[in-house]
């Protein structure tokens, strides 16, 4: 009978899913015969997500906003190449993370500057790691505000690929995808990210304590 | 130091710290409304093109019709000019009422 109960809730489930489909579908197609209101339940429904990603890329919420606008204007305008075949979220994340990527491109600030200017709980927590690495809590805001300018530092490549492949935990395959390298050069621009990101903490530790 | 695991517990810190998914309040309007005008701006950007396109042709036919003039001055026999033509037009009736019997 369990057994019964959950054959019918799996249908049932997918039988949902199928109707959500077909009603993002539907949507799709009346945005493209010229029903631009039929737009606003898309973006309603995938702005959580755009807005999770821009703000791995941008500090300022003003800022973050701009790149969400960018993606949706950008998603209307070439809503005539989404062919279907993925789910829409998908297509709408390549275009997030190229629009992201774009936006390093072109705010590339603070990348030659020092590490002198570090907060007391900033170097405090650097102090701690020192002292006893262990006792240096991941969770610490100080290390959230250090990561963040160590981020800020790296090259629009290096810190996208630091960030879908370190951060993200995504696959070389999927960063491949998202980004439209290819994945050998996925594996070239890691291995760079991962020594930029390497001489940056190397900087840093040398502007606190040389 | 070591870099390394400094490297890393600075990456294990921005995984822990994920970024909100937190919207602005009504922001799916502000799109909306930002599209429907761009919408409308575009229909509008499309009758300008379109009479500014007649618009050059009708010169261009213009232009063309001036260049064949002065190219091409009108040959004709006919030597009066038009304020004679028009007196003759006018009183076309009067003539023809003096000629009859």
């Amino acid at each position: 009978m369990p057994g019964r109960l959950l054959t019918l809730a799996a249908e049932k489930g997918l039988a949902d899913s199928r109707a959500m489909e077909r009603t993002e579908t539907e949507l799709i197609a009346a945005v493209l015969k010229g029903d631009s209101a039929s737009f606003e339940p898309l973006v309603l429904k995938y702005s959580p997500r755009v807005f999770a990603t821009a703000r791995r890329y941008a500090r300022r919420e003003s800022e973050v906003e701009d790149i969400a606008q960018e993606v949706w204007l950008k998603a209307f305008d070439k809503l005539g190449s989404f062919r279907g075949e993925a789910p829409f979220e998908h297509w709408l994340m390549r275009l997030t993370v190229r629009t992201c990527y774009d936006f390093l491109r072109g705010h590339q600030r603070n990348r030659e500057s020092s590490f002198s200017d570090l907060s007391e709980p900033e170097s405090d927590w650097l102090e701690r790691f020192v002292t006893a690495p262990e006792s240096a809590s991941e969770n610490a805001d100080a290390a959230k505000m250090l990561v963040g300018r160590v981020l800020e530092r790296l090259s629009p490549q290096a810190r996208l690929v630091i960030t879908l492949l370190e951060i993200e935990d995504r696959s070389v395959k999927e960063i491949a995808r998202l980004t439209g390298w290819s994945v050998p050069l996925v594996k070239v621009r890691a291995f760079r990210a991962r020594a930029e990101m390497r001489r940056i903490v190397s900087k840093m530790a040398k502007d606190k304590y040389l | 130091m070591n870099l390394v695991e400094l490297q890393n517990k600075l990456i294990a810190a921005a995984r822990a710290n994920a970024p909100g998914d937190h919207m602005p309040y009504a922001f799916e309007k502000r799109v909306t409304a930002l599209l429907s005008s761009r919408v409308a701006l575009q229909n509008l950007e499309g009758w300008v093109r379109g009479l500014w396109r007649a618009a050059m042709s009708c010169m261009a036919v213009a232009l063309l019709c001036g260049a064949w003039e002065f190219l091409n001055p009108a040959t004709t026999n006919n030597t009066a000019d038009l304020s004679q033509n028009f007196e003759t037009t006018l009183l076309a009736s009067v003539d023809q009422a003096d000629q009859s019997p």
